[in-house]
């Protein structure tokens, strides 16, 4: 009885994923206890978050891929409309307009556009895809970039570029023409000179300090500079855990958050760092694998891009940990401390589980 | 026949998504590759040199705040400038009681309840782990006495900092402004910008004047070293340092004496002035009336101060060279003559009988002159002399108020200037459409006679009286006002003056500016408005003189009983510009509750043109002049 419960609970969930997926976040959990300073009720507080994220997770999972898709334009709409709201009324905190005030809660509409982007994209193409032509993934190209542009203004430059890359991945799976791609490069390299000179004097400092930290030590640059360091007194095998430096010497803001791989960098070394990226690449290989078998076109387009973002923003965050890539404020999935992305990632995940466990009952 | 190309589609479109995932994969792989030769170059190649800087030392990155820049007159004199001093301060977070600390530390430097007082204000506004002053200017005797006794105050610290400093004190205040400690709304800003990190270390910021508009030239950029500590914390050795770039010195239009002999013309009365070069838009003198001590602002004003000057129903902070609105009275009648002769509406030599009153046709409601009886026969040149109320509110109807709006819009009024410093109100113009916009209401036609003589809903700032004269006096040629004319690079040392916005030319016929300028020299002379003031004068000077009906600055002002019969007196307004023939310098000056332009701003502006022209000090002990009624009514 109880067994059948449970082959119940879990029959849309997938095994090897959902295993794949824990086994990171428990690895999270392990650097957040030494990245906080042993700080157990944080821990505590991020454990609830990945239940509620799981929860989610589930809940998605149950729901059958055709009526996800189904949710595509209205979710699209509700979430251009509150990016909308958000430039009207939303709330100013450090400089930023990203969030919007409703009555007990307040939410940032750009983490649902990372959803609801890949899913409106797969929707337009499944919907045209008998008639394709080079004008529909100009239109695609539209729907993505609007909301983009709102994001950018509020301004969160990080979002919008993951945003831009989870559409693009979209267009890049439904057969963007290879000319197209390398005709947009040229034309972006051709108009670098021009955009350059159009940025204000402190825009153009950003992008070189962007670029080169070293040039602004005090700002930006420093956290390039104490995370790389962290990075690199690890060595092969890491300091041991709880036994780093750099992080619990105040040396490094950040450290639970954006930050976090560079405490892991510095405890468990190169061995650990290259376990964790392989842990990414699994969870990315079997995602690709659910898009590949995926049934309908829609599915296989949402599954690709999602997957695709995923590995982004871990690629994203441990190249900006380890200083090859500029500072953006974008999280490790799955690792760094906070509620909201797990909820995002883990989401996309549950959409994965649907797709692929659904498949069998679509074809008899 | 449709099914098997569908379906052939389908594996097409299959194969082709197959083939894209595979080269995303391939992508997704490469850059595994990269992350691991990173992680591999960092922790395996380069971990010898990480591990020496993370363990053996502790590199802190400790910035260098840069001076800075000056602020000086047009002859050099300094308005700014920075000294050195000792300051005593507490880090809140190293510290376990910070009362007993303080009351411990005040046997030894004397801490008075002020520098508490501020001290607990900086603490609430302030992180734990900033270093907070409690006591400035430390005396060598008070510096070497806590210094004795260092071990016994973990966390306090003696630093020395360079502080700011006013030496003329109220003067110009408004003008130049006063630097404070950055706040939220100022880190806001600053993180916005992407300026956040050239602050780390300092703790000023321009707040307001020169000193706030100027503020990237004037703050520098901020050098650091990065420096080797010891496991305590202390400083091994400086490994690198990048110096600190000073700020640039600026330039003001000002000159500081001209600026104390106009303040000084105040005396006791409430005002402001504005003179500018009409050659080029620099701002010679910038007077609010009363003013305020910017020295207060620099360590953080304490309540005592703050409560004194804001609640003060003289209002000292605020700035009414900038944001005092005044109706412009009879000063805007030279501008009326010229919008009448620019379009047609009046010749040099058509007259009227003035019987002391005008009436609108069909109406019979007497709009009076100021002079019971009127003057007589009245045309361009004698309106202006005698400030012929009659003859202008004839003008404005046969203008009509729309026109109005236009032409005066051209001088700026019921616009910005455009200076170089923050906060300026645009004054007001009416226009049909501004009613209804406002007011959902139409346009009256006697609201334009009233127009006609600067009156009703038009108000304008004293910057924007003396930028209007100006241009008058440039023959139609706008210079945008400027309080910084050059700035000066710390590095080269090369002073560049700074661009001269000079805007279109406003195309004023020369035969209608030589008919107001003559009348407005006659203003000056015998028979005219502000004839007092002008006796014995050697060179020439067109002038206008104005009065107008109170307006209070603010709408909660204090009431005190003996002031009231001073403040239901009117304005009193005055513009001239000199040497006519070749203008120097344009004035506008208003004098609140002054009564009358010819008495009480007229002279005033002739000490400073006196002093400018002529290198004449005022001689009658800076007294301005008598409260009693003088001269003829404007």
């Amino acid at each position: 009885m109880i067994r059948r419960l449970l082959k119940g609970f879990g029959a849309h969930l997938d095994g090897f994923l959902l295993a794949a997926l824990i086994t990171l976040m428990a690895v999270g959990l392990v650097v957040l206890y030494s990245a906080s300073g042993q700080n157990v009720d944080k821990v505590a507080s991020q454990a609830l978050n990945m239940l509620v994220a799981l929860a989610v997770m589930w809940a998605v999972a149950n729901v059958p891929p055709q009526h996800l898709i189904r949710l595509a334009l209205p979710t699209y709409v509700l979430g251009l409309g509150l990016l909308v709201a958000v430039a009207l009324f939303g709330e100013v905190s450090h400089g930023a307009r990203r969030w919007l005030h409703l009555g007990v809660t307040r939410i940032q509409p750009s983490e649902l556009m990372k959803i609801a982007i890949p899913l409106m994209l797969a929707w337009y193409f499944d919907r045209y895809q008998a008639v394709l032509r080079l004008k529909h993934y100009g239109i695609a190209a539209c729907l993505f970039l609007v909301p983009v542009g709102l994001i950018a203004r509020q301004p969160d430059l990080g979002t919008a570029l993951l945003i831009i890359a989870s559409g693009f991945y979209v267009l890049f799976l439904a057969g963007l023409p290879w000319r197209v791609m390398v005709g947009l490069l040229a034309l972006f390299a051709a108009s670098m000179p021009l955009l350059w000179s159009l940025l204000h004097d402190y825009q153009r400092q950003r992008i070189l300090t962007l670029l080169n930290p070293s040039l602004d030590p005090l700002g930006a640059g420093y956290h390039t500079i104490q995370s790389t360091i962290a990075i690199g007194s690890g060595g092969i095998f890491g300091k041991g855990w709880l036994k780093g430096t750099q992080a619990h010497l105040d040396f490094l803001p950040e450290s639970a958050t954006d930050f976090i791989f560079a405490v892991f960098g510095e405890e468990f070394g190169l061995v650990g760092g290259l376990l964790l990226l392989t842990l990414f690449l699994v969870i990315t290989a079997r995602g690709l694998a659910i898009a590949a078998n995926a049934p309908t076109l829609a599915s296989r387009l949402l599954a690709g891009s999602i997957t695709f973002t995923f590995f982004t923003y871990a690629f994203v965050n441990m190249g900006m940990v380890a200083g090859i890539l500029p500072v953006v404020g974008v999280p490790l999935p799955l690792v760094s401390y906070g509620g909201t992305s797990m909820v995002t990632v883990l989401l996309g995940f549950g959409i994965l589980m649907s797709i692929q466990t659904h498949k069998k009952l679509v074809k008899t | 026949m449709t099914l098997p190309t569908e379906l052939k589609d389908h594996q097409t479109e299959l194969h082709r998504f197959k083939v894209r995932l595979v080269v995303g994969a391939v992508f997704v792989f490469l850059l595994f590759l990269i992350l691991g030769g990173r992680f591999f170059y960092v922790q395996v190649m380069q971990h010898e040199h990480y591990r020496t800087l993370a363990e053996n030392n502790r590199i802190t990155i400790v910035p260098i705040v840069p001076n800075r820049g000056l602020i000086l007159d047009r002859n050099g004199v300094v308005l700014a400038r920075n000294y050195s001093a000792y300051t005593l301060e507490i880090t809140p977070s190293k510290v376990p009681d910070l009362e007993a600390t303080i009351d411990e530390l005040s046997k030894l430097v004397e801490i008075t309840p002020k520098d508490r007082k501020s001290f607990k204000k900086l603490l609430d506004e302030s992180h734990t782990f900033e270093s907070i002053p409690i006591r400035a200017r430390l005396n060598e005797y008070e510096v070497a006495r806590f210094a004795a006794n260092h071990y016994r105050f973990p966390g306090v610290e003696i630093k020395a900092r360079l502080f700011r400093q006013y030496p003329f004190g109220e003067t110009a205040s408004h003008a130049i402004g006063y630097i404070g400690r950055i706040n939220d709304s100022d880190l806001g800003r600053l993180e916005e910008s992407g300026e956040i990190s050239n602050y780390r270390g300092g703790d000023h910021i321009g707040k307001t004047g020169v000193e706030q508009s100027y503020e990237k030239e004037l703050h520098g950029v901020t050098g650091f070293e990065q420096v080797e500590t010891d496991a305590s914390g202390r400083a091994v050795r400086t490994l690198s340092r990048t110096p600190p770039i000073s700020g640039s010195n600026l330039f003001l239009g000002l000159d500081i004496r001209l600026q104390e002999i106009a303040e000084k013309a105040f005396g006791d009365y409430h005002g402001a002035l504005v003179a500018i070069d009409p050659r080029n838009g620099d701002v010679l003198a910038f007077v609010s009336e009363p003013a305020f001590d910017p020295n207060l602002f620099v360590d953080g004003i304490d309540s005592a101060n703050w409560e004194a000057l804001n609640d003060s129903p003289d209002h000292p902070l605020t700035d009414r060279a900038l944001r005092g609105l005044y109706p412009p009275g009879s000063t805007f009648k030279p501008f009326m003559a010229l919008a009448a002769l620019a379009l047609h509406k009046r010749t040099a030599t058509s007259a009227i009988h003035d019987p002391g009153y005008y009436m609108l046709p069909g109406s019979s409601h007497r709009y009076r002159d100021w002079k019971p009886g009127g003057h007589g026969t009245v045309d361009l040149h004698k309106a202006i002399v005698v400030s012929c109320d009659t003859y202008f509110y004839g003008v404005a109807n046969d203008l009509g108020i729309d026109n109005i709006h236009r032409f005066m819009s051209k001088f700026d009024f019921g616009r910005k200037t455009g200076i170089d410093i923050e906060g300026e109100l645009a004054g007001l113009v009416p226009s049909q459409k501004w009613k209804w916009r406002r007011f959902k209401q139409r346009w009256y036609p006697g609201e334009t006679v009233i127009t006609g003589i600067g009156q009703g809903y038009t108000l304008t700032t004293p910057l924007q009286l003396a930028y209007a004269t100006a241009i008058l006096a440039g023959g139609g040629v706008t210079y945008t006002p400027h309080l910084v004319r050059a700035i000066q690079d710390s590095r080269t040392d090369l002073v560049h003056n700074v661009a001269l916005h000079r805007s279109a030319d406003l195309s004023l016929k020369p035969e209608d500016l030589a008919l107001v300028k003559d009348a407005m020299i006659d203003v000056n002379r015998p028979g005219g408005t502000a004839v007092v003031a002008w006796a014995g004068v050697p060179y020439t000077v067109a002038g206008k003189t104005g009065t107008a009906q109170v307006f209070g600055i603010k709408q909660n002002e204090k009431y005190v009983a003996s002031r009231v019969a001073e403040r239901l007196r009117d304005h009193a307004l005055y513009i001239a510009y000199a040497p006519a023939e070749d203008p120097k310098i344009a004035v506008a000056v208003v004098v609140e509750h002054g009564s009358h332009g010819g008495s009480t701003a007229a002279p005033i502006a002739r000490k400073v043109m006196d002093y400018y022209l002529l290198g004449k000090l005022p001689q009658d002990k800076a007294v301005p002049a008598t409260h009693e009624e003088g001269g003829p009514h404007d």
